[in-house]
């Protein structure tokens, strides 16, 4: 698989890893999201961007059904994972999430050591037959999460107890345990310096190598940064999608403009 | 702002020196403060008062008379075959034992006591409490070699001569006492000096069981906090799992309409029902139409039970809500199913607030009265002990402040003192509880 890895990467750059279509959400009465259509390419970053409230985290949270768990919230609409409806009746979403991993805003370690928190989601999924299986995967977890090298001495120490970029990382590397296909990022470096913004940054880089990434953020530079795609959301609309380069440097929406250059937001 | 516009010219003022309206916010903060420590002072000094009466009142319970005397065991009366066959020996009762204990204090009050002013050994008996001659009884049966021989007995004397010791009884209280006279007293008082009658620590209050209403010298508390154990058993073993899963289902699992919105009113009001509903309750669902015994610790730990669930359900609801939905959100992410994230994560975190609330409701349900009244545990009198566990739940038992209260309303003053000495081992069980509770909540609290 990895043989030609460029490739590999232009093939897969075409592929459709999710689509939605005509996707609304309610909140009780009120129309979150608006008539939605997107498609998100596999193996890329995909930013999505726009002022508060304007709905983006909510549609973020519907790609891995994590909107059941409120009970006012209504999804209407399909959304296909490789060509498979999401919302069908048939899907279990526990399962869904185990493919479509979840990064939050707030880093949000379990209280138990290191360890604990990255081999949770492998023992839940069954994906290690025993302990040293279960090593393995936590080592490669945290390397890929690249916070190996600070807490290899200190598996067992509570998570909690961890720096906040360090915490983050933690739990993007506890996402990327369970072997996921899709990792959703809800403004993951909102709580974070500068300092660790920048190491989460390379390591959503990295990540594009083998996962779809798809990134809520409040900076536009941090967007520019690391995307290659980018959504602009505005009201419950998705106003304009495209190529981050073109979004920022050539927009076609004015709204996009105004918000880009400032104006509103 | 528009007052700012109106007194435009305003001189400038210094910090140095407070100006009025700042004086007078300052004034209101003092007063506030001396209010707030008024109230914690006037609520310490009544606790304090409330401590000090329990114990000044309370604690004579845990000391009781005794009269050291040699008894001559007469195997002429106690065992007139003389072949020290103990169903023989069985069949002598307290009557046969009666004589020869007036005997053995008769000659020790003409060993020690100057002008023995007591003419016959029946004379005695106001010295000695009733259940004497039981108690050597008991003695004997347990080793019935000691027949023939003279034994040393330590003899629970009669709650009169216990009171004169302890200041209760005088002998201005006792003009009208038939069952005392001054001359008795005189006896008490040199035969105290000699060191046979003694004052001692009574573990028979805490172990004993209770006696009849002529006796308090006997009655102790042992059997109705075995009653109280069995209770509180019932209530652990039923409230904890039912209160704590119904609180994980409404909390967590349920969908919010109007049936659940119904169950959490009627949660919440049931917590404030008054307990003696409950006993009714019980009275004519566990009783009448179960058909359960009456008195039995197993109803009425059924009933605290009821009395007990909002409580823990209302407590562990709250250290539910308590856990950041961040956690949950961790586990579902990870694709944990709701019961994994909500066992594997929420319930360990928490756990310390369930404990603490799960306890509380228990040293509530420890200290209940009223409802006990209803299924007949207050007013039964708790004499013997239960010969088994199976027994501890069925048969007939008083509880703990079932039993300080039947004590309360007795005649004999001698009562009084043992209801305040049975409120210190209620307090004692209180607290001992409320620590648990704190240190288990120290123990498990975690951060996140």
């Amino acid at each position: 698989m990895y043989d030609n890895p460029n490739l590999e990467r232009k093939v897969a750059q075409q592929d459709t890893k999710i689509s939605a279509r005509n996707v609304q959400v309610f909140y009780g009465d009120t129309h979150a999201i608006k008539d939605v259509n997107i498609e998100i390419p596999s193996r890329t970053v995909t930013a999505f961007i726009g002022p508060s409230g304007c709905g983006k985290s909510t549609f973020l949270r519907c790609l891995n059904r994590m909107n059941d768990t409120i009970d006012i919230c209504r999804v209407e609409g399909d959304i296909d994972l490789d060509g498979e409806n999401i919302y069908d009746k048939r899907v279990d979403p526990v399962q869904l999430r185990a493919k479509v991993g979840m990064v939050f805003q707030k880093p949000n370690p379990f209280p138990k050591s290191i360890y604990d928190n990255i081999a949770y989601g492998p023992r839940i999924h069954g994906l290690a037959k025993n302990k040293a299986d279960l090593d393995e995967i936590v080592e490669k977890a945290l390397r890929r999460g690249a916070i190996w090298n600070e807490v290899k001495d200190r598996l067992h120490a509570p998570g909690t107890g961890l720096s906040g970029g360090q915490q983050q990382r933690l739990c993007i590397a506890r996402a990327v345990a369970t072997e996921p296909e899709v990792l959703l990022m809800d403004e993951p470096c909102s709580a974070l310096d500068p300092i660790a913004t920048s190491q989460v940054e390379e390591l959503i880089d990295e990540l594009r190598d083998q996962y779809s990434v798809v990134i809520v953020t409040h900076s536009m530079q941090q967007a520019a940064r690391v995307s290659q795609k980018t959504a602009f959301f505005h009201l419950g609309n998705l106003v304009e999608y495209g190529d981050t380069g073109q979004i920022f440097t050539n927009p076609q929406d004015s709204r996009t403009e105004s918000y880009i250059t400032g104006r509103i937001g | 702002m528009t007052d700012a516009t109106a007194n435009s010219p305003q001189p400038k003022s210094s910090l140095l020196t407070v100006s009025p309206r700042v004086k007078q916010r300052n004034a209101a903060e003092a007063r506030f403060k001396m209010y707030g420590i008024a109230a914690v002072m006037t609520g310490l000094v009544f606790l304090v008062i409330l401590l000090a009466t329990i114990l000044f009142n309370g604690v004579g319970a845990f000391q009781q008379t005794f009269i050291e005397v040699p008894v001559y065991l007469d195997a002429a009366k106690l065992d007139k075959k003389g072949e020290r066959n103990i169903d023989d020996i069985k069949k002598v009762s307290t009557f046969g034992y009666t004589p020869l204990i007036e005997n053995a204090i008769f000659a020790a009050v003409e060993e020690n006591v100057d002008n023995n002013p007591l003419t016959a050994s029946k004379e005695t008996k106001a010295l000695i409490s009733a259940s004497a001659a039981a108690q050597v009884r008991d003695v004997v049966i347990a080793n019935p070699e000691m027949i023939g021989e003279t034994v040393d007995f330590r003899i629970l004397a009669a709650s009169r001569v216990d009171g004169y010791l302890k200041g209760r009884v005088t002998r201005d209280s006792i003009a009208r006492d038939k069952n005392i006279d001054a001359v008795h007293l005189d006896i008490v008082d040199q035969l105290r000096a000699k060191g046979i009658v003694k004052r001692e620590f009574n573990w028979a209050f805490i172990t004993g069981a209770d006696a009849s209403e002529s006796r308090p010298e006997q009655a102790g508390m042992g059997v109705s906090m075995l009653g109280s154990l069995f209770m509180m058993l019932v209530v652990l073993v039923l409230s904890l799992p039912i209160g704590v899963a119904a609180s994980i289902y409404l909390e967590e699992f349920a969908p919010q309409n109007k049936w659940t919105d119904l169950i959490e009113v009627n949660i919440s009001n049931l917590a404030a029902v008054p307990s003696i509903v409950f006993g009714i309750l019980g009275l004519a669902v566990f009783i009448q139409f179960a058909g359960l015994p009456q008195s039995a610790p197993l109803v009425g730990g059924l009933v605290l039970t009821l009395m007990t669930l909002p409580t823990i359900i209302i407590s562990t609801r709250a250290s539910l809500k308590s856990v950041p939905p961040s956690i949950r959100d961790a586990a579902l992410g990870l694709g944990a199913s709701k019961m994994q994230s909500v066992f594997h994560h929420v319930l360990p975190l928490a756990m310390p607030g369930i404990l603490t609330g799960t306890i509380i409701g228990l040293a509530q349900a420890l200290g209940e009265t009223a409802p006990l009244l209803l299924i007949g545990m207050v007013g039964y009198i708790a004499s013997n002990y239960p010969t088994g566990p199976i027994a501890g739940f069925m048969d007939p038992n008083s509880a703990m402040p079932a039993q300080i209260y039947e004590w309360a309303k007795r005649a004999d003053p001698a009562y009084y003192e043992r209801a305040w000495g049975g409120i210190i081992i209620l307090l004692v069980f209180l607290i001992t509880m409320n620590i648990i509770a704190i240190i288990l909540r120290r123990r498990f609290e975690r951060r996140w």
